[in-house]
């Protein structure tokens, strides 16, 4: 793996092996000294083209707990307003000796374009483009459904016979995109719960089950038991184009309140990628209710992207160093 | 010696048929028949190639006046000549736009000028395409330019009163509205069909309805106001279904379809890559087959390039940024070689047809698209169908390096084009303009 573009770059070992990797480096951030050497001298780069603290204080961190260089570059999107052009920025940052670019971007497809045009040499690490994919995001994910429904010690495990529902705003979610992906290579199987307006058209070759209806998809009718629920940021301006009608309606029909959060099975897990809009897809008591593992989502996003950064660059070091959890085992003891 | 202006082609193949001689002296084909004395005249091997009338494309951009960076007339037409045609009709959306006498006929003078294909220009429906009022029509069509084509394309007319009007108004001097068929409602943010593909990729749709809604309404608006409608680039299987059924009725309507839409398909649009954004988008498999039949069987009446050079900059960027459109007048032929002529689908006749005779006939050109017979104007293009090229963009005479056909190996080469006579192209290059005597 050159890059990581979306969760498709995965199969199934590889996704297992990031997991295994990121909880290895998970491990190391219980330790006092948090700081590993691995990725001295190298220069991991963050461009980001949108607005997003969080996702760019992850990378950041997860850069910098490796020992690399950390270079933040904030760009204002070109499509937006007509600023630097992505060439030109790909341009300058080649110059800066970028191992790694890690890119967020408004336009679908941008980290793509990055990769594959020619203007830069290193890595591309997807964190988030349009409403096409956010495959960090799924690993997440991934990495905390792991550890909550197969167990701590879960190294060499997928996802098999876990039943998972993501609801909302599939339409425009990059994350929805990633996690069908991903959640589907790692064996589990998925089911969309959208208002049909927010559900692509073409959502039928997907490798998922999909549902309109939230209160029989949570109470097991129409995929079976569920494991998790995976809550979508819905944005409520969405009901000025007609995806549906107002944000109490939404909120009625789709969104996890109280009495919903009953319908799960006892051990299924409430999970949200964020930020979250309360009020409109998750209520204040199903976020904060003990099944939420919306808040460790976060601290596994840093140990995940750990995770990305050090065996893209690892692998991009040359053949030399075997394989990468052998010497993810060295420098993690 | 040769006379300048006489040329024999020697034991070409007029659509594919059996050998023959054609000799043609002052803008006319003068003689036809087998062992022609040269009689001063140039001689031109023809052996093994395929005569066809010069070819006539309904739908070219040619960016001036505005987008002088993208192509001029000159460089448009001169790719024009490369690519076999000796007629062009130059889209309206111009900056200024084409929607007065003195921007048309600024066109139509610069064409001349070139020298290297008629320059037809073509006028704007709506003043500034606005798709609010009427530019003033019949004076274009009054002018030297003699306007028969008016488009608003890159938008369509969207307001139906605005089209019935137009569809109306133009009768009085044999004019015909080509459509852009695009409701601009249902494809607001559009960038590629929305489809399988367009739901992995997370690019905002542009449905297949956007393009047939308006179809079906502009078919029966002409059918109501006895009217001729031109429908650009058709691009999908229901789009033809309507044609197919509005033809049925006697409705006076022509469609033409693109050489990109019969090969390429949406699943193209994965690499992510500009140069196959373009307006109508890349559609799929079905829908390609479904152009080739129509094409092949009639529904669809003419191939026409929309040929949309860009500067690098406005492909060079992330797709949502790019502009829509791709090269097409020196790759056109080749494209329909391999998707009509090497499929069985069409025969050499067809071709001549779909790309010469049937536009100049709805452009209303004339001296174009006429049969390769003695007394008719000499516009020839000569074929090497067994020829195979791979294509380059920086070998092109465009400015445009937008083909999407780039490193791609399609059949056939131009080896010849006679433009009212003057060999424009001759053995595959640009030869010169032709100087108006
Ligand atoms: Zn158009």
């Amino acid at each position: 793996m050159r890059h990581l573009l979306s969760a498709a770059d995965l199969d199934r070992a590889g996704a297992v092996e990031v997991l295994d990797v990121a909880a290895r480096m998970a491990a190391t951030q219980q330790r006092e000294i948090k700081k590993l050497p691995t990725l001295r001298g190298r220069t991991v780069v963050n461009l980001f083209f949108e607005d997003s603290t969080r996702t760019r204080i992850s990378f950041e961190a997860a850069a910098k707990r490796l020992s690399a260089d950390v270079i933040n570059f904030t760009a204002r999107g070109s499509s937006v307003s007509k600023g630097e052009s992505l060439k030109d920025t790909a341009l300058t940052l080649e110059a800066m000796g970028a191992d790694a670019v890690v890119v967020r971007h408004s336009a679908s497809g941008a980290p793509h374009r990055l990769a594959t045009a020619g203007w830069i040499r290193g890595a591309v690490i997807n964190a988030g483009d349009g409403t096409h994919e956010h495959p960090t995001q799924a690993l997440l994910d991934a990495f905390t459904l792991r550890r909550h429904l197969v167990g701590e010690d879960a190294s060499g495990a997928d996802l098999a016979g876990q039943t998972v529902a993501i609801v909302g705003d599939v339409l425009h979610s990059r994350v929805a995109r990633s996690n069908v992906l991903l959640l589907h290579t790692l064996g589990a199987r998925v089911v969309l719960v959208a208002p049909p307006t927010l559900l692509p058209v073409g959502v039928g070759r997907w490798p998922c089950a999909t549902s309109y209806d939230l209160d029989g998809v949570l109470a097991g009718d129409v995929a079976g038991p569920l494991d998790a629920v995976m809550m979508l940021r819905v944005q409520g301006e969405r009901m000025n184009a007609a995806y549906f009608p107002s944000r109490r309606e939404y909120s009625r029909r789709y969104g996890l309140d109280a009495r919903r959060l009953r319908l799960l099975p006892p051990h299924a897990i409430v999970m949200h990628p964020g930020p979250m809009n309360r009020g409109l897809e998750i209520s204040a008591e199903a976020a904060d209710s003990p099944r939420s593992t919306i808040v460790e989502q976060v601290s596994n996003g840093v140990a995940v992207r750990m995770a990305v950064l050090f065996l893209l660059l690892s692998a991009a070091s040359g053949p030399a160093s075997g394989p990468a959890t052998e010497i993810a085992k060295e420098i993690v003891p | 010696m040769t006379a300048p202006g006489h040329h024999l082609l020697r034991g070409v193949r007029p659509l594919g048929g059996d050998p023959t001689d054609l000799l043609l002296r002052d803008g006319l084909i003068v003689e036809a028949g087998r062992g022609l004395a040269a009689a001063g005249a140039r001689v031109i091997d023809g052996d093994g190639l395929v005569a066809l009338p010069g070819l006539v494309d309904l739908h070219t951009h040619l960016r001036e006046p505005g987008r002088e960076d993208a192509e001029t007339v000159e460089t448009g037409t001169r790719a024009a000549a490369l690519g076999g045609f000796t007629a062009v009709h130059a889209m309206a959306n111009t900056e200024p736009v084409a929607d007065t006498a003195g921007v048309v006929e600024q066109v139509w003078r610069l064409g001349r000028e070139a020298g290297w294909t008629d320059v037809r220009p073509v006028g704007a429906v709506t003043v500034g395409l606005r798709g609010e009022r009427l530019a003033e029509l019949g004076t274009m069509a009054d002018g030297a330019a003699a306007v028969r084509v008016f488009s608003d394309d890159g938008r369509c007319v969207g307001d139906p009163v605005l089209m019935r009007r137009a569809l109306e108004y133009v009768k009085a001097f044999d004019g015909v509205i080509a459509q852009h068929p695009q409701d601009p409602r249902l494809t607001d943010g559009a960038q590629m069909h929305e489809g399988d593909v367009s739901a992995v990729l997370g690019l905002a749709g542009w449905p297949a309805v956007a393009e047939e809604s308006i179809i079906a309404r502009d078919v029966l608006l002409a059918e109501h106001v006895r009217s001729r409608l031109h429908l650009c680039h058709v691009s999908t299987a229901g789009s033809v279904e309507i044609i197919r059924w509005a033809k049925g009725r006697g409705i006076a309507v022509t469609a033409e379809v693109t050489p990109h839409h019969l090969l390429l398909t949406d699943e193209e649009v994965r690499s992510y890559d500009p140069v196959f954004k373009v307006n109508p988008p890349l559609r799929t498999a079905d829908d390609v087959r479904a152009l080739r039949e129509a094409l092949a069987d009639g529904t669809i009446d003419v191939v026409a390039t929309d040929h949309a050079p860009h500067a690098g900059e406005d492909k060079d960027c992330e797709w949502a940024d790019a502009a829509e459109g791709m090269t097409g007048l020196e790759t056109a032929l080749s494209v329909v070689q391999a998707t009509m002529l090497d499929t069985g689908l069409l025969d050499w006749a067809g071709i001549a047809c779909r790309l010469s005779a049937a536009p100049a006939r709805i452009g209303r050109v004339t001296g174009q698209g006429r049969p390769l017979a003695v007394g008719e104007p000499a516009n020839v293009v000569l074929i090497d169908p067994a020829a195979r090229r791979r294509v380059d963009p920086s070998a092109m005479a465009t400015t445009g390096r937008n083909t999407p056909y780039r490193g791609r190996e399609l059949p056939g080469a131009v080896v010849a084009t006679f433009y009212r006579g003057h060999p424009t192209v001759c053995d595959g290059a640009l030869a010169t303009r032709r100087e108006e005597s």
